[in-house]
């Protein structure tokens, strides 16, 4: 076990100087720094010193190590647009997007798994298929217009709740939450909605289809001839079974949501990092655009360590070294 | 296959007609499965309309969303004909700019419809390629495309999509960013949805490279790999098929999705993402056309692409049900 | 060990099993009628597709849809089991009808140590707490056979070998001590060397706690070896059935015969092993008359028209016209 999370973990890092890589040749070859620092009228020796300052004249391989070494200890460079150290404003926009992702997660995971284990059982019955058609109907609505609709409907026809904005945040050290009070948790409710939506389908339909294919393996007929009550068959033999791609699914899916979390931060102009990041993209500051890419990249890795130990708590073919009997296969 | 069918008991059927191809083609499994199934019809229905329409989009609409002489901003925000205030000139209203929105929906599917086709031919092409060169060649070139193929299908496409357009944003002038755009979103969701294509492909060659024809075709001297050319992509067609088709899907959705984020398609020009995002500036006003027309167009050519990729998925493989 | 006149423990009557498709529907099991007495063996045999393992299915009520019974009986001890409601049938499975199937390697829960499937089954059918349950289970692994159970109870279906597995595997089946096993080719995924093993601890173990077997195989080896009687399945329909011994020395049936020429014997030597011409017709092309007609040597035009059906031969019943007029006994392929 100790050798896979170590490989796993080599992977991971390898990974990660992939993208750092990636986020350095962004700085290198799209735009010119220098051009996006100075002022209009520089002088060219002004900007010879800056280059210099920056290091834009070491070797390649120089350079990166010194990004990569920065990167690592969160030093992103200073935003073209803000004119602020990149990881100040990321830090500061952090809290407004994880508690938005994360209680999309959880509505997603809450409402999703058991949405998907009961139209795996009844895939017959008339309640299994309403879902199915409702889900299909989710996936194919874009994320955007999902948010637009539930603001004409819930903030200007109805007038329930707002629609921008984090409402009022509490202050909790250098964290702001939306938790602590009501109009920040009225605030929290259509973008968290419009994030989990998509999720939550998506959850659905693979944990049923997992479950469908669970239940059609042999050690299912086998318990069923053994005479087990449908309850232990259903819920502790097959549910049981499609947990490893279930772990996995919502894993990579906790990830997605902070990517998708973009375009939901932009509909309810939602402070938060994605819309930093959009509006990294619309002017190209690049700093903030490697810093976020190397940052998902991060969160990706992250997880996916996560979601493998978790599968040894899962998976006792992981857990035990060597078969007893000399193996089976053959 | 159905040479020698002796009468049977058992088996209620009409054997008298002789099976022509076109017969045969509409009694298999497939055709079967689609005319057995009413929503599948209706999609197959709705999807051939909005291409008709988005095609036709010159000589079907009204108006010209192109044409500068024929908008006026006097016709600016105009309801939908039917309502009190409606124009019976604009059928579904006029868009804050003065377009007519039935117009500039069209013209607005039809780019939607042109990123998305172009964008699968990319990834497919890409994909398929790629796919067939790690199931083949194996070793260090299989492990690195996989690796990469891994990573990028555990990032939303979206994402990549974004930073593609960020970094090209940066390569090009913003005009030349605009004039491109076409190209631009097809190259960032094509190179977003490859590697599904790949990971089907190259599974398939992995099996059928071990098969013993090809080593028996290997040892009379035949390039190994005219054979898995000939021999695999037949058999990942279906597969290949299903992922195309749903990735249509999802490569609209991503160019609506792009041009609402304001790194796509330029507001000037018609587009349903633009125009979704344009009309909800105005839904506070009570403009809700703006917004709504587009969205129910934009979903229900998803929905009808995605309801088509689902029934051929399991019209090819119907154990997946 | 023949059925005498004692009530028959398993009693399947006209059986009918259906596919409905959209081409017309198939008829996978046509009007088999048989019994299992107490403690009885019975083998079925017949080609894949014969319809033996789907009979088995029906016994225990496991039928897969769109395939339904659509005809026909199934008692047990005298009692109507194909038409309980769900929980019924469930009590009767493990508890009265034991199964075992094909594949040992996934017939177990990857998930759930050996321990926990055992206990278990018999948590749901005995009425025992944890402790009990427990070592009734090692007892049982202990009977089947498992070197060092009390050590291995508490391991993985991966940590256990193929033929291992088949011995967790039977004595899950025998955990709540059923009158009748079903066994679905028991030894058909296992070593040519383990099978014959697996074989004689079943048959040891039914011998000891007098259960009845119905073991479904293709592998006539198999039926010789362990089977009392054998009922021969072709094309859905029993062709022949009667004592091992009579049906292996003797067959009647032109398939059975064939079927016969097909094992090699030690001691007597043959330049070459018979074969049937052809193979077995799909279900959707299963010709009228003797299912068997295409294939026959000894055919005639009553086949081509008329069902044989099955009756009295010697010790056996077969369903050939060969066997219709009395007197008349010919024996096939001479």
């Amino acid at each position: 076990m100790i050798a896979f999370l170590v490989r796993r973990l080599l992977q991971a890092i390898a990974v990660m100087a992939v993208v750092a890589f990636c986020a350095f040749f962004m700085f290198q070859f799209v735009g010119d720094p220098v051009n996006q620092m100075v002022a209009e009228d520089a002088t060219e020796e002004d900007r010879q010193y800056l280059r210099e300052s920056l290091g834009l004249n070491d070797p390649i391989p120089v350079q990166f190590a010194k990004f990569a070494l920065n990167a690592a200890q969160g030093n992103y460079g200073i935003s073209y647009q803000h004119k602020r150290p990149v990881a100040a404003l990321i830090l500061e926009r952090m809290p407004a997007t994880l508690e938005l992702a994360i209680t999309a997660a959880v509505i997603a995971a809450l409402l999703g798994v058991p949405a998907g284990v009961y139209t795996g059982l009844r895939r017959f019955g008339f309640t299994s298929k309403l879902i199915m058609t409702l889900s299909l109907i989710g996936i194919s609505l874009p994320t955007f217009l999902i948010g637009i609709l539930l603001i004409y409907l819930f903030a200007v026809i109805l007038g329930w709740l707002p629609s921008f904005g984090r409402g009022e945040v509490t202050h909790l050290g250098a964290w702001e939450t939306n938790f602590l009070s009501i109009s920040g948790i009225k605030s929290l409710i259509l973008p968290a909605i419009t994030l989990a939506l998509f999720q939550m389908t998506f959850i659905m339909r693979l944990i049923r289809s997992e479950m469908l294919e669970v239940l059609r393996t042999d050690f299912i007929k086998f318990a069923r001839a053994r005479g087990l009550h449908n309850r232990a068959i259903n819920y502790g033999h097959a549910l049981k079974n499609t947990l490893v791609p279930v772990i996995t699914i919502i894993g990579l899916q906790l990830g997605s949501l902070i990517a998708f979390a973009i375009i939901t931060e932009t509909v309810f102009q939602w402070p938060g990092m994605g819309q930093l990041f959009l509006q990294a993209v619309q002017v190209v500051d690049i700093p903030i655009m490697s810093a976020y890419l190397i940052m998902i990249a991060f969160f990706f890795v992250v997880i996916n360590l996560i979601v493998d130990m978790l599968y040894y708590v899962v998976d006792p073919r992981l857990r035990i070294d060597q078969p007893g009997g000399g193996g089976g296969h053959g | 296959m159905a040479e020698q069918t002796a009468e049977s008991p058992a088996v209620v059927e009409d054997s008298a007609r002789p099976p022509s191809t076109l017969h045969r083609i509409w009694d298999s499994d497939v055709c079967f499965s689609f005319r057995s199934s009413k929503v599948t019809m209706l999609a197959a229905f709705v999807t051939a309309l909005i291409i008709f329409l988005a095609v036709f989009a010159p000589l079907v609409a009204p108006h010209s969303p192109f044409d500068v002489a024929t908008v006026d901003l006097m016709d600016a925000e105009l309801p939908p004909a039917w309502e009190a205030e409606g124009d019976k000139r604009f059928l579904l209203g006029t868009d804050n700019l003065g377009r007519d929105l039935w117009s500039t929906i069209l013209y607005g599917t039809r780019i939607s419809l042109t990123v998305g086709f172009f964008s699968v031919i990319f990834g497919l092409v890409v994909g398929v390629g790629l796919g067939l060169v790690s199931g083949y060649v194996g070793g260090y070139i299989d492990a690195f495309i996989m690796r990469v193929a891994e990573i990028q299908l555990s990032i939303p496409g979206i994402l990549i999509a974004l930073l593609l357009a960020g970094v090209l944003r940066g390569v090009l002038s913003a005009e030349a960013y605009n004039d491109a755009i076409v190209y631009v979103l097809v190259l960032t969701i094509g190179t977003s949805i490859w590697p599904q294509f790949a990971r089907t492909v190259r599974g398939s060659t992995l099996v059928e490279r071990n098969k013993e024809y090809v080593l028996a075709a290997r040892v009379i001297g035949l390039s190994r790999f005219s054979i898995m050319v000939r021999h695999v992509l037949p058999n990942v067609m279906g597969p290949v098929l299903v992922i195309a088709t749903i990735n249509l899907a999802i490569a609209i959705l991503s160019e609506a999705t792009l041009s609402f984020l304001g790194v796509g398609v330029p507001p000037t020009e018609p587009s349903l993402g633009t125009l979704i995002s344009e009309g909800q500036n105005y839904l506070f006003s009570g403009l809700w056309w703006i917004t709504i027309f587009p969205g129910v167009v934009l979903a229900a050519l998803v929905l009808a692409v995605n309801l088509l990729g689902d029934w051929l998925r399991d019209a090819l493989n119907p154990k997946l049900r | 060990m023949t059925a005498e006149n004692n009530q028959p423990l398993l009693s399947v009557r006209n059986l009918r099993i259906e596919f409905p498709t959209r081409r017309g529907t198939l008829v996978a099991v046509d009007d088999i009628s048989f019994d299992i007495a107490p403690g009885e063996i019975l083998g079925v045999v017949g080609e894949s597709g014969a319809g033996k393992s789907l009979t088995g299915a029906a016994i225990i009520g496991l039928l897969e849809p769109p395939g339904r019974i659509a005809q026909g009986e199934i008692l047990l001890e005298g009692r109507r089991i194909d038409d309980l409601p769900y929980e019924e049938i469930r009590r009767i499975r493990g508890r009265q009808i034991g199964a075992i199937f094909q594949d040992p390697l996934t017939s177990l829960n990857p998930l759930y140590s050996v321990s926990r499937q055992l206990t278990e089954t018999i948590q749901t059918h005995l009425s025992m707490n944890e402790r009990q349950a427990r070592e009734r289970a090692l007892e049982l692994l202990e009977e089947v056979g498992i070197p060092g159970a009390s050590e291995r109870i508490d391991h993985y279906p991966h940590q256990f070998s193929g033929g291992m597995r088949q011995r967790v595997v039977i004595a899950l089946a025998l955990c709540a001590e059923p009158r009748l096993i079903i066994a679905d080719e028991p030894t058909t995924a296992l070593d040519v060397s383990i099978q014959a093993q697996i074989i004689s601890l079943l048959k040891r173990l039914c011998n000891d706690h007098g259960t009845a077997v119905m073991l479904v195989t293709h592998d006539m080896g198999v039926i010789a070896e362990a089977a009392d009687r054998v009922a021969v399945m072709y094309s859905g329909r029993i062709a022949e059935i009667g004592p091992v011994q009579e049906v292996v020395r003797a067959a009647k049936h032109p398939y059975t015969h064939g079927l016969m020429g097909s094992i090699p014997h030690i001691g007597h030597h043959v330049d070459q092993l018979t074969q049937i011409e052809g193979s077995m017709p799909r279900l959707q092309e299963i010709p009228p008359g003797c299912p068997f007609n295409p294939r026959c040597e000894q055919v005639s035009e009553r086949c081509y028209v008329e069902r044989p059906n099955l009756q009295v031969a010697e010790k056996s019943e077969v369903a050939c016209h060969l066997f219709d007029a009395p007197g008349l006994e010919v024996r096939a392929g001479d």
